[in-house]
């Protein structure tokens, strides 16, 4: 036999999805920037190509990433793609070997045991024969549990699962279709013909003790050649893109391709590239501690996608990048979002099958401003000449504990310093980068940038970790910046203060700023294993939490805040610390307004600890022995 | 008859019935917490902007939520998101939201949408 | 056979409780966790409205109890509470079992511990103290700074850890705006040459006589009232405190240098009584305090048959409203107790 009708859908599908994908590829290569495109050429006859490979292998087909997050869902994903990828290459290779001719058209392969039906006689043919049934039962194991999991996400070990719309509910059932088609399909080939191996073989000699197989066959072969049709030609439009993206993504990066702070080719690249897997949904504290489940990244890349408003999801965030640090696609989820966040509302765009294969990319046109400065109230104030100046961030203003702190390290090391904004300063600018004003807050880091290169100081110290992010980042100064934390390890190095341990047992919660957002987890633990007994926690490093009181969210409503916030205060305090301590004066603020344990910044421990020249104390004063007496 | 006797100054009231309370109704329903202020003053006292300039968030809300609209327009731009006011309110009004949400709104009435 | 009541917290309420128990004939057991009774009446100096000295009412409190029927146990906390077959059996700290026909819950409040409002700066600057330090400072009747000197300026805060969502207390602790202005005519009758400011959101002046010491403290010794929350509070190289607040009713913001500046603490449920609720399975309001059965004609009356509550274990009240609910209290149990159960 060379021809069957029923292979037709099959046949539309397959060419379907090649031809748009290299219109896709076509589009999307047009549309970067010249540097990137140049990029991509380098990579692609450079080692970026062979990196790629071995990442498209390990991640996109293994799904090393997800196993180790989660064994059972990176099964899953990995029977699904890496069985569908053996199954693809075994077939072809079977249908090479065992037909009279050399290569044939993919459909051969797909339906090589309709057109050899008496194939697997031999014992060569059948080992071979008996791979195949492997490879088949090992992709049935997963896709059983993605069906379970759809039913009962725990099976799992997932507590959320991504929520689907019509089109995504069609093109996975034909997807659930494929595989028991096929099997069934080969199973009643083989039944009829005494043929096949294991599973099918059996199957199929089983089902023919009570059914004609020669009949029931072909209606399943037409089932598996529709729900292989249907599933590419409607692919474009569902998450299952994601499956020829990633490629792409994989490459793009490994050629050295940044997503940048304007929609573009990378960006829709990376969106498209979300295979849904949910990782980022149970990351999320919105979600677990807040009960808040439409904002998470999965969410967000759909609603991009689809072309929805998502001014109201991309705002609705904590920015504290839990999700950006477990995504195993390694979607940049943060700047994705900031992108959204700089662009504006845009009309919900209900779906038009059109747009949904060639979709219309957002563009950023940022009218939000009236082209007139805002802040041209703001004056230049003269604060002399100092080699470090100390900004201690408008919301340390409201920790009074922090600046004084800072004050007392700072002349107990004998350096000579100027406090900026001991008056109150201009705000660093970042909070309004959050909510996607650039150019706003542009305008204030020009006129801060002005001052601080006035003074003539080689090194910025700052106790806020949002001030930190945003000057060093964003910042154009010949200045060094540290945070206060990283300060006082210097000052602890070099020998400038001395300090006495504190027999305190102390936790620590990295501020997502300054740990996540700026990759500083060591010092601050260092300075606080040097001073106390710094305790371990389940939330360190990139698994930090966040505590829930982000500038970064301005929808959110206190009183999630505060949920947020109990949830994390509550694991870190499992073992009784005698401190929480922080480096931070919002996590401090947050965490305090929750928490009965005592919440420090490390500067202010360090400040408890310092010896010597320490500064004047009053406690025999009369008023401070009131105090005494109602016991703080 | 109806021209006889005292007349009052227009811009001295606060004409409650014909101003256009559009804006704070767009508030309301996308920030409820901007009913909640009491006036208590506590987020421009300790604004970043306010110690530089004319501005008060308290009372921008307030003549938002009057419908005296051509006072807070220009002023709204002035706020630096910073985030104080929103540490410091006892009633957890999230301030810094009706700010965006208010600019937004006179964006919208402008266009006639609201 | 006499019935036996046993009365936690031996404060105002407590006390009033167990002595007109006591009077009705029935044995009060009257548990106290300090070493002495009074509770927070010990701490204040003269009481308003009419800043008669609290000793006076301490007097009357003692003079209540002076009893036989009345066995007081200081030092005492409860460890265990249960309830079976209409008793009550309770084990004290040192092991002590006492039987109840009825119990009643008289474990007061505690003071909002001010740190916990750190842009004030309590516990960070020297010369910011709570209203009840400041009583403290009349009782011994030296009103000085940190360095010795007088304060000429002064400053008292309203509304500290109550109506405020950043500590979770939304309810208004009703008695301090009183105090506050207690406390300001105080300051200037002891310091003649100070200035007194006092900042609040709301005067909120409803217990009787409340408006005419209001009206005394502008009128007689020229306070000023500033409508304003104070944001937060610094201090200056010459140690005076900055404070910043707006004058919402001029409509600017405001900065003024202050040698002293006094926070008026609210009230909250107090940690021993959150133990007495842990114990014995009572219901607490969203506010913390302890959850009345009725709000109207139920005040006193539990969740527990046979747990009675009084004074302000249940929520902010001033003196003679605490009697007074020690009183229903008493009404209540005795109604309960005449029932045979
Ligand atoms: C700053 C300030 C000033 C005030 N000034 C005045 C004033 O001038 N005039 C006025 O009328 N009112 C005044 N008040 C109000 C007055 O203090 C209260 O009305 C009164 O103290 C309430 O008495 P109480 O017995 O309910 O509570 P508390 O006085 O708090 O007494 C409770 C008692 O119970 C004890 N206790 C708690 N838990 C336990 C336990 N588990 N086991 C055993 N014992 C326990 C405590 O040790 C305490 O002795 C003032 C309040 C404040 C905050
Ligand atoms: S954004 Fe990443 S983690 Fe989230 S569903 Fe998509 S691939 Fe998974
Ligand atoms: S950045 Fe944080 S808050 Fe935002 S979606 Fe990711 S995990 Fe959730
Ligand atoms: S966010 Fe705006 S209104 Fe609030 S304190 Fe900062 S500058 Fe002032
Ligand atoms: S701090 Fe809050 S309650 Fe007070 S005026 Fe500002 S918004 Fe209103
Ligand atoms: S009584 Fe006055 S000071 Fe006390 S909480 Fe109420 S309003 Fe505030």
């Amino acid at each position: 036999m060379k021809f069957d009708p029923f292979i037709i859908p099959f046949n539309i599908g397959l060419y379907f999805i090649l031809i748009y994908v290299v219109t896709r590829s076509v589009i999307w290569f047009r549309d970067l920037s010249k540097p990137d495109k140049l990029r991509l050429q380098r990579g692609f006859f450079g080692i970026a190509f062979g990196l790629s490979l071995k990442e498209i292998f390990m991640e996109s087909l293994i799904h090393r990433k997800i196993l180790k997050t989660n064994f059972r869902l990176g099964y899953m994903h990995m029977s699904l793609a890496f069985g569908w990828f053996l199954l693809i290459l075994f077939g072809t290779i079977e249908a090479d070997i065992f037909s009279a001719k050399h290569l044939n058209a993919p459909y051969k392969a797909i339906f090589f045991r309709f057109f050899n039906p008496n194939h697997g006689r031999t014992s060569f043919e059948s080992a071979y024969g008996f791979l195949m049934d492997l490879i088949l039962a090992f992709i049935l194991s997963g896709l059983f549990l993605a069906v379970a999991k759809r039913i009962y996400s725990k099976i799992v070990g997932m507590k959320k699962t991504t929520r689907l719309k019509i089109i995504d509910k069609i093109a996975l059932t034909s997807l659930w279709l494929i595989f028991p088609s096929r099997l069934l399909a080969e199973s009643f080939t083989c039944g009829a013909y005494g043929t096949g191996s294991f599973l099918t073989g059996s199957l199929g000699a089983w089902l023919a003790t009570f059914l004609p197989a020669q009949q029931m066959a072909y209606p399943f072969w037409w089932l598996y050649s529709i729900s292989l049709g249907t599933f590419f030609i409607l692919l474009p439009i569902t998450r299952y893109m994601h499956i020829p993206t990633e490629l792409f993504l994989i490459f793009m990066r490994n050629s050295g391709i940044k997503t940048g702070d304007q929609a573009g080719t990378y960006s829709e690249v990376q969106t498209y590239s979300c295979s849904s897997c949910g990782i980022c949904l149970d990351s999320c504290q919105l979600n677990f501690s807040a009960g808040i489940t439409n904002i998470q990244s999965a969410y967000l890349m759909k609603a991009i996608r689809n072309n929805n408003d998502v001014s109201e999801i991309a705002h609705n965030c904590l920015m504290c990048g839990r999700c950006d640090q477990k995504c195993p696609v390694g979607i940049e989820l943060s700047q994705i979002r900031m992108i959204q966040r700089r662009g504006d509302e845009t009309e919900n765009d209900f779906r038009n099958i059109y747009k949904g294969y060639f979709r219309s990319r957002q563009t950023n046109i940022s009218e939000k401003t009236n082209g007139s400065s805002n802040y041209n109230f703001l004056q230049e104030t003269d604060h002399g000449k100092a080699d470090i100046l100390y900004f201690a961030g408008c919301m340390s203003h409201l920790t009074p504990a922090i600046k004084n702190s800072m004050i007392k390290i700072l002349d107990a090391s004998e350096v000579k310093y100027n406090f900026i904004d001991e008056q109150g300063g201009v705000c660093c600018g970042r909070p309004l980068m959050l909510a996607g004003q650039d150019k706003e807050a542009r305008e204030l880091i020009n006129f801060n940038s002005q001052m601080i290169w006035k003074s003539g100081a080689h090194t910025l110290v700052t106790s806020c970790p949002i001030c930190y992010k945003v000057f060093k980042e964003s910042y154009y100064l010949d200045v060094e910046v540290l945070h206060h934390t990283q300060f006082i390890k210097r000052l602890i190095d070099d020998g400038s203060v001395k300090m006495n341990f504190l027999h305190k047992k102390v936790v620590y919660h990295s501020p997502c700023d300054l740990g996540r957002g700026s990759g500083v987890y060591d010092e601050p633990k260092e300075v606080l294993g040097y001073v106390s007994r710094l305790e371990r926690s389940n939330f360190e490093d990139g698994n930090s939490l966040c505590c829930g009181g982000s500038l970064a969210n301005m929808k959110i409503s206190s009183t999630d805040k505060k949920k947020i916030a109990l949830d994390a205060a509550n694991e870190l305090t499992k073992n009784n610390p005698d401190i929480l301590a922080t480096a931070c004066p919002l996590c401090k603020k947050t965490f305090s307004s929750v928490t009965a344990t005592r919440v420090a910044d490390i500067s202010e421990i360090v400040a408890e600890a310092l010896v010597g020249k320490s500064i004047k104390i009053n406690n025999g004063s009369h008023i401070n022995s009131i105090k005494a007496l109602a016991n703080i | 008859m109806d021209k006889f006797g005292y007349t009052i100054s227009k811009e001295r009231q606060i004409d409650y019935d014909s101003n256009n309370r559009g804006v704070a109704s767009y508030i309301f329903e996308k920030e409820p917490s901007f009913r909640l202020c009491i006036e208590c003053g506590g987020c421009s006292a300790t604004c970043t902007t306010a110690s530089f300039t004319d501005f008060s968030l308290r009372e921008l809300n307030i003549l938002i939520k009057r419908g005296e609209n051509d006072q807070v327009r220009q002023n709204l731009k002035k706020c630096m998101l910073c985030g104080k006011c929103t540490l410091v309110c006892p009633r957890g009004v999230n301030t810094r939201n009706i700010v965006v949400l208010a600019i937004k709104a006179f964006q919208k009435s402008d266009n006639y949408e609201i | 056979m006499s019935k036996h009541v046993v009365v936690i917290g031996g404060g105002v309420a407590g006390l009033e409780v167990a002595g007109q128990l006591s009077r009705a004939g029935i044995e009060v057991s009257l548990i106290e966790k300090e070493s002495k009774t009074g509770g927070h009446l010990n701490n204040w100096h003269r009481l308003f409205p009419d800043r008669r000295n609290s000793i006076e009412v301490k007097e009357y409190l003692d003079g209540m109890t002076h009893n036989q029927r009345i066995i007081l146990l200081t030092n005492t906390t409860i460890e265990r509470f249960n309830r079976n077959k209409g008793h009550f059996s309770i084990t004290t700290n040192e092991g002590r079992e006492l039987t109840a026909d009825a119990v009643i819950v008289a474990t007061g409040f505690d003071l909002f511990k001010s740190a916990r409002k750190e842009e004030y700066g309590y516990g960070i600057y020297d010369n910011v103290i709570t209203s009840a330090d400041l009583e403290e400072m009349f009782r011994t009747g030296k009103i000085t700074l940190a360095n010795g000197s007088v304060p000429d300026t002064i400053g008292i805060v309203h509304c500290v850890g109550s109506r405020d969502e950043k500590v979770g207390n939304f309810y208004c602790s009703k008695l301090c705006c009183v105090t506050a202005v207690k406390q300001a005519v105080e300051l200037r009758e002891y310091l003649p040459e100070s200035k007194v400011f006092c900042f609040y959101m709301d005067m909120r002046m409803g217990g009787a006589f409340y408006e005419e010491l209001y009206r005394e403290a502008q009128e007689k010794w020229g306070v000023s009232f500033i409508r304003g929350k104070v944001s937060e509070a610094s201090e200056t190289i010459e140690n005076k405190l900055l404070i910043k607040v707006e004058d919402t009713l001029a409509g600017r913001p405001l900065k003024m240098k202050l040698d002293m500046l006094v926070l008026m603490a609210g009230m909250e449920m107090s940690e021993g009584g959150e133990k007495i609720a842990g114990l014995g399975g009572l219901n607490t309001g969203e506010n913390r305090f302890f959850a009345a059965a009725d709000n109207h004609f139920g005040s006193n009356k539990s969740n527990i048959e046979g747990v009675f509550f009084a004074g302000t274990c249940t929520a902010p009240m001033n003196i003679t409203e605490t009697i007074s609910h020690a009183r229903a209290a008493v009404v209540e149990v005795i109604d309960y107790l005449k029932d045979g159960k």
